[in-house]
């Protein structure tokens, strides 16, 4: 069997920060479901926060005030000494990723250039042009490379085997050999990126299923505050491929059908730059109203920013708009709408991504600290993705050097791989039976009509039976090919058993807090309720279905106040 | 529409064959997603790579109606042609259906050392460069590293040694970096015909880049830097 002092999932920007913070003494391997490259971090776009205070008028900036906005971004959810944590690591973390050769854009003088970004009092957010994630993952995975790092890529991991509460193996399957297999490691960090694909509408890759937050969920790992689902407000119309908040924050406009700059009504302070969660609901309103386009869209509008500025700053998206939309920004405005962006809520772990079963950590989207609450601001992502990654990697090591012998778990692991086989076989023995494929796209349209924008105690009841339906429909699946290598269906069929898991979660957490904060805003608690809910929501399953409970909330040095922007 | 994709499962068959499926394409629909949509419709068991859809994380590489290209950024009604003949990269083994073997990629990527080389602690308040030389940089790290130009590249065609246009403009990008030192002999690793000097320079990995990086004049460009540093050394020996 194979064996591992410690095995990471996934290999985007949390899985390969998680990897380079390991000890290197540890035999450490990396196990990504695609080539660690084609990860979904490699599509942000705007940029990294951090108070390096680079702009000489902005000289004042400080990790303390980036906490501040971080956690009046949140809606006052995160977890006070966790985001000051996230800020303070912030600094030095840009620095080692330039030595390390990100190529950040440059002011005049040489230093990192930082733009402004959504809900920030600063010009905080260092980028490479619109192409941030992009030379991030990049840069993660050369120091990789160099470091030696082994990598299982294009190996899913279906399942996690955990032995009285304490992690000690899994199974994965490997797409290339079409093999199932089961693997030892005394300690797992999961770094698999969120569900964003769970909905119709969402700016993630379509690998972005959240498989890995439902397979701890499945294990007994608890989920935390799932119900915060950003959306993110400008995304292309038709595609939903992101357009950045550096386009906001490098100027543009957001204008309805009448013409208006509409957000002057919404937040005449902030305009365009307040943070996502109202700036979606905004654009969403002002559609509902009847001031979109087909009542569909609003647009973004650069076209004042200029040709240079815009080929400078943001390439990328232009590209996009070229050759996704037809239309060139320079000259035109560009239609867009809000769709699922990221998941503040996932794995429930502490500050040190350390979650309750002992040797499994968590850490990036799929894991919950929380330092984002119920509403992340733009650019804190890449940072934390990176912050915790490396605290994961770190802890998971310190959890080694003192840890436990490996003891037992070969059997457990190898039967759950066989019992996998088993399962397999059996689904591809029947005469026929319902499509996978077509299942996911169901519960895409469920969760978008039930679990979005703005929801209400009738439209998450309807969610949650039309998922049993799914659930019953899950029961007669089928595989139509053969169970051999590439086979994707049966790479869908796992996760989308997970996915069912984390619906559910999203869902029910959703339900049961009746007041509106950050993401979740409820049409029926339409205010925000200190007294009831400064806490966070734990789902844990049971075998008699999930169990809800709630823990209170360690507020800091900042009490809740009005969000005005 | 018709559809010929190109099938073919290592375990199973003998040689590839096409299969040809019936679609009506959406406006503005894209390869890739006609790709899922017959899968998910029609037959689940066709395989294909596919990750971002928007052309940035290189995965979904393919030869459609013969020229290589992303199957997300390609929109059907663009294709001009009422039937789309999909076909996996070339100069690569077809491992199932439309997806190949990258390992020959992969490692010439590797051959390269595909990683700044910064001597020291990391620098306080970091390194200071100037806008201009970053922004040179620029043309060569927008590559998303889909293998299209390795398979469009005619001497990879012969050469399963030639390390290939995306590696060397990836070194290149690396010699441009201010922040980089690499040592003169990380250069001469690729002064060979199995690197730089096998390019037969015809551009066909300029022509196919989806992200216009031009990776021909980053092998150009270490063509010059190895003979500057040949030469340089000749007359440093000189007494």
């Amino acid at each position: 069997m194979l064996r591992h002092d410690l095995l990471i999932v996934g290999g985007g920007l949390a899985g390969l920060s998680a990897a380079l913070g390991a000890d290197p003494t540890l035999k450490v391997g990396v196990i990504s479901k695609v080539h660690p490259l084609r990860s979904h971090s490699v599509a942000a776009q705007g940029g990294i926060n951090a108070a390096l205070a680079n702009r000489p008028d902005c000289a004042d900036d400080t990790c303390e005030k980036h906490a501040f906005d971080t956690i009046k971004g949140s809606d006052y959810l995160a977890d006070q000494d966790a985001a000051e944590l996230l800020c303070q690591r912030a600094i030095p973390t840009i620095y080692e990723l330039d030595h390390w050769g990100a190529p950040f854009s440059r002011f005049p003088d040489g230093s990192i250039a930082q733009r402004p970004f959504g809900g920030a009092g600063f010009p905080r957010t260092c980028y490479a042009a619109d192409r941030t994630g992009h030379i991030l993952l990049h840069t993660l995975y050369e120091q990789a490379v160099r470091r030696n790092v082994t990598f299982y890529d294009e190996w899913l991991v279906t399942d996690i085997i955990v032995r009285d509460r304490r992690l000690v193996g899994l199974v994965a399957y490997d797409l290339a050999g079409g093999e199932i297999i089961p693997l030892r490691a005394r300690a797992v960090i999961f770094a698999t990126g969120g569900y964003g694909r769970i909905f119709f509408r969402s700016t993630n890759a379509y690998i972005n299923l959240g498989g890995g937050i439902g397979m701890a969920y499945k294990a007994g790992v608890p989920l935390k505050d799932m119900e915060f689902v950003q959306f993110h407000p400008t995304t292309l119309f038709g595609k939903n491929i992101l357009m950045t908040e550096a386009a906001r924050g490098e100027g543009g406009y957001l204008v309805n059908a009448k013409g208006r700059r509409f957000m002057e009504d919404y937040t005449p302070k902030a305009m365009e730059l307040a943070p996502r969660d109202i700036v979606a609901r905004s654009i969403q309103t002002e559609i509902d109203k009847g001031n979109g386009f087909e009542n569909e869209y609003v647009h973004l509008d650069l076209r004042h920013l200029g040709r240079e500025k815009i080929l400078q700053r943001l390439p990328g998206i232009r590209d996009i708009c070229i050759h996704f939309a037809g239309l060139d920004p320079v000259d035109r405005p560009i239609p867009i709408q809000p769709a699922q962006h990221y998941s503040m809520g996932g794995i429930d772990v502490d500050a040190t991504c350390a979650s309750p079963v002992e040797g499994f950590f968590a850490a990036g989207e799929c894991a919950c600290v929380s330092v984002h609450g119920a509403n992340r601001l733009g650019g804190n992502s890449l940072l934390e993705s990176i912050v915790f990654g490396r605290i994961a990697g770190e802890s998971a090591s310190l959890y080694l050097r003192g840890g436990p012998s490996e003891a037992g778990g070969d059997r457990e692991t190898a039967e759950t791989a066989r019992a996998l086989m088993a399962r397999i076989q059996s689904v591809h023995e029947r005469e026929a039976g319902e499509n996978v494929f077509q299942l996911l796209n169901k519960l895409k349209r469920v969760m978008s009509d039930t679990a979005g924008i703005f929801r209400d105690a009738a439209t998450l009841r309807r969610g949650l039976e039309e998922l049993a339906v799914l659930r019953e429909a899950y029961r007669r699946v089928f595989i139509y090919g053969p169970c051999g290598r590439y086979c994707q269906e049966m790479v869908v069929l796992v996760e989308f058993e997970h996915m069912m898991e984390v619906a559910e979660v999203i869902l029910l957490g959703a339900l049961k807090r009746e007041e509106t904060r950050g993401s979740h805003f409820r049409t029926d608690f339409p205010k925000r309720d200190d007294a009831s809910w400064l806490k966070h929501t734990i789902i844990t399953r049971s075998d008699k279905g999930p169990v809800v409970t709630y823990r209170d909330l360690q507020v800091g040095r900042y009490a809740p106040e009005e969000r005005k922007y | 529409m018709t559809f010929k994709i190109l099938r073919f499962d290592a375990q199973k068959d003998n040689r590839p064959y096409f299969q040809v499926y019936r679609h009506v394409p959406k406006p503005h629909e894209t390869v890739l997603e006609a790709l899922k949509d017959i899968r998910d419709q029609q037959d689940p068991s066709l395989s294909f790579r596919y990750s971002c859809r928007e052309a940035v994380c290189g995965s979904c590489g393919m030869v459609i109606n013969g020229r290589i290209c992303l199957a997300c950024r390609t929109q059907v009604g663009d294709l001009g042609a009422n039937e789309v003949v999909i076909e996996p990269l070339p100069n690569l083994e077809i491992q199932k259906d439309l997806i190949v073997d990258l390992k020959p990629f992969w490692d010439a990527y590797r051959k390269v050392e595909p990683f700044l080389q910064a001597p020291g602690d990391v620098p306080e308040k970091g390194h200071v460069v100037a806008e201009k030389d970053m922004e040179k940089v620029f043309q060569y790290i927008t590559c998303i590293l889909c293998a299209c130009c390795y398979s469009a590249c005619p001497v990879a065609t012969r050469d399963g040694r030639y390390v290939g246009p995306a590696a060397l403009a990836k070194l290149y990008r690396f010699t441009l970096d201010p922040r980089d030192r690499r040592p003169f002999s990380a250069l001469e690793r690729v002064d060979g015909p199995d690197g730089v000097w096998g390019c037969d320079t015809v551009f066909r990995c300029n022509d196919i880049c989806p992200k216009d990086v031009r990776p021909a004049d980053g092998i150009e460009g270490l063509r010059r830097k190895i003979i500057a540093g040949k030469t340089k050394r000749l007359f440093r020996r000189k007494p």
